[in-house]
């Protein structure tokens, strides 16, 4: 006899609201029905109320995590309606933040992950090496999260030779601080007990279903949309994260490695930060389409812009990574039993208040 | 520039985007853009980081045939296009009824414009593209 | 097999004493270009209306006539674009735990 279950929205393991209606027979898992809508907004209505540079500040405020990688989106868009060229030091200090903010992202994403399947002295101990690149941030740009840096045409903000020491100097204490919680994780039989072999989706279906990110490239599909080379990726040398295992445990994986990742392509654009404007000035509105993609610390997103010659957008789209990994969320979780359910909801690393906008 | 590889019709929306998705590409997503009179549907599809863009367009008040069937990803966004347009899409995989984000007491159709309020969509991207396009 | 491998670090810590800051009664320093709160100097102030403008929130009205500056703090976001576009840059991002300048100083002015 299978039974109805509503998981969440309020779930002790979920950070924002979202629910799953489980349909279970006995403890496993017959079929999952998403019900989101607890935090939506309509940011994209108020996006066509606002000007459109006034939009990059709104556009940051879509995500709590990811908010610079979502401005830098968005101004990326403008410029190519209007053809502004950015300058390459804007460019590859855009670089140096978006990998501060996968970083902070990710670091993130293992602490909940950790809480999920209850390990909590992970979960803090992970945190408290996220606070090293909460620190970088905000020495570099004057704010934690919500960086403002980003803007139409280039940067806001500089960094400067001590800010870029400060953050060399982070960087290694993350190296140094990072190094036993990434052991513990990825090696300790409690873990693995909980991670691997739960919640596998393969690498065909998880393309079909249109999954991106880390939960794409854990099934051994290597797509990342840094490979196209945007802002300052292709000078940089780059090469996507791949894991063949398409469990929990190669999601886990995929993220750890990209940590480090991340942090070497810091490193490679301070040093190779070139001299010269932060900004181009630019005149009119934009007129015209654009549809652009960015790799986000949980996957790509797209953003839509459609100008019409004012300085109020026709109409702005954003697609978030979550939104197009609920479809295979749902496949993941059928088969699986109640307690793996959490687990696999966070190994997605699902950003509702994003999905809804 | 984003181009819009190929206009499809209520027709044949459903054996192109068969036809695509045969090919290896993959659903990214849909945009709607509200004229005013009638709707533009995007269909966005990907294939090693290139885009293909298909467009559709909608007279208000049609009923849209879903892809869900044929592409289970596009079943989430199709139930928001639902909700935030108020367009009626047909043969969903899984239908919320117009309450996938909305509350039942939410404002109906709230990104849609009222013909006449709030339009200031008078220069389409076809219009500007006789006029020379973007300067 | 590894089992219990954060033992170590558990240890460690209850060795090494807290990694927090006794706070309020230690206090970091801010870094340098901490966007923490907004304030004028109304002095050099034009009323010219540009911060209004270009605010993304609108928790800024200005009004020329009375000359009134106003500025609702809950409203804002902390964005600096206020900063960025007054003319005569008597507009400034503070640290969030600065004193409020000349508080009483204006307060005297408006008693007089």
């Amino acid at each position: 006899m299978s039974m109805l279950v509503p998981f969440g929205p309020q779930h002790p393991v979920l950070p924002e609201p979202l629910q799953l209606r489980l349909e279970l027979d006995d403890e496993k898992v017959v079929s999952a029905i998403p019900v989101v809508g607890y935090v939506h907004r309509g940011l994209e209505k108020l996006a066509e109320q606002k000007d459109f540079i006034q939009d990059t500040y709104l556009i940051e405020r879509v995500c709590g995590i990811c908010s610079f990688q979502h401005s830098m989106a968005y101004s990326m868009g403008v410029e190519e309606i209007m053809n502004i060229e950015v300058p390459e030091r804007a460019n590859y200090l855009r670089v140096i933040w978006a990998e501060l903010h996968r970083m902070h992202s990710h670091l993130l994403a293992l602490g909940l992950l950790a809480d999920a399947f209850g390990f909590e002295n992970l979960f803090y101990t992970i945190w408290k090496v996220r606070e090293e690149i909460m620190d970088a941030m905000e020495a570099t740009t004057g704010a934690r999260v919500m960086l403002g840096a980003c803007c139409i045409g280039g940067v806001r903000k500089d960094i400067n030779a001590e800010q870029a020491k400060f953050v060399l100097e982070k960087l290694a204490n993350f190296e140094k601080d990072f190094k036993r919680p990434a052991e513990v994780i990825l090696g300790d039989y409690s873990v693995k007990e909980r991670l691997c072999g739960v919640g596998i989706i393969d690498g065909k279906k998880a393309y079909e279903l249109g999954t991106v990110g880390p939960a794409l490239r854990g099934s051994g599909v290597a797509k990342d949309h840094r490979m196209t080379g945007y802002a300052a990726y292709g000078k940089l040398g780059f090469e996507p994260v791949v894991e063949n295992d398409c469990d929990c445990y190669a999601r886990t994986k995929v993220r750890v490695r990209e940590l480090y990742q991340s942090c070497e392509l810091v490193k490679a654009a301070l040093a190779a930060l070139p001299e010269g404007e932060l900004k181009t000035p630019f005149k009119g509105n934009p007129l015209g389409e654009a549809a652009v993609r960015v790799e986000q610390p949980r996957g790509e997103v797209l953003y839509y812009l459609r100008g019409n010659g004012t300085d109020k957008l026709d109409r702005l789209r954003i697609r978030t990574p979550t939104f197009a990994n609920i479809a295979p969320l749902l496949n993941m979780l059928v088969g699986c039993g109640l307690p793996d359910v959490a687990v696999i909801i966070l190994s997605i690393d699902p950003c509702i208040s994003c999905t809804e906008r | 520039m984003m181009t819009v590889n190929e206009v499809l019709t209520l027709e044949n929306q459903q054996e192109k985007i068969g036809a695509l998705l045969l090919h290896g590409y993959r659903f990214v997503t849909m945009t709607v853009v509200d004229k005013g009179e009638e709707f533009d549907i995007i269909y966005h599809f990907d294939l090693d980081y290139d885009m293909v863009n298909y467009q559709l367009v909608l007279k208000k008040g049609d009923v849209l045939p879903s892809i869900s069937d044929i592409c289970f990803a596009a079943v989430i966004v199709e139930n928001e296009i639902q909700d935030l347009f108020g367009i009626t899409v047909s043969n969903l995989a899984i239908d919320y009824e117009k309450h996938f984000l909305l509350a039942p007491d939410a404002p109906a159709e709230p990104f849609c414009r009222v013909p006449g309020v709030g339009v200031t969509a008078v220069k389409t991207t076809a219009a500007a593209a006789e006029n020379g396009g973007d300067k | 097999m590894r089992l219990f491998s954060i033992f170590k670090d558990i240890l460690g810590n209850l060795v090494k004493g807290p990694v927090t800051r006794n706070y309020p009664a230690e206090v970091r320093d801010p870094f340098p270009g901490e966007r923490g709160k907004l304030v004028i100097d109304e002095k050099s102030c034009i009323f010219c209306g540009m911060c209004a403008k270009k605010c993304p929130a609108n928790a800024l009205t200005v009004t020329r006539q009375p000359k009134e500056w106003k500025f609702e703090r809950f409203r804002c976001i902390i964005c600096g674009a206020c900063v960025e576009a007054c003319p005569k840059k008597c507009l400034s991002m503070v640290p969030r735990l600065a004193e409020e300048p000349k508080a009483e100083a204006k307060a005297k002015e408006k008693a007089e």
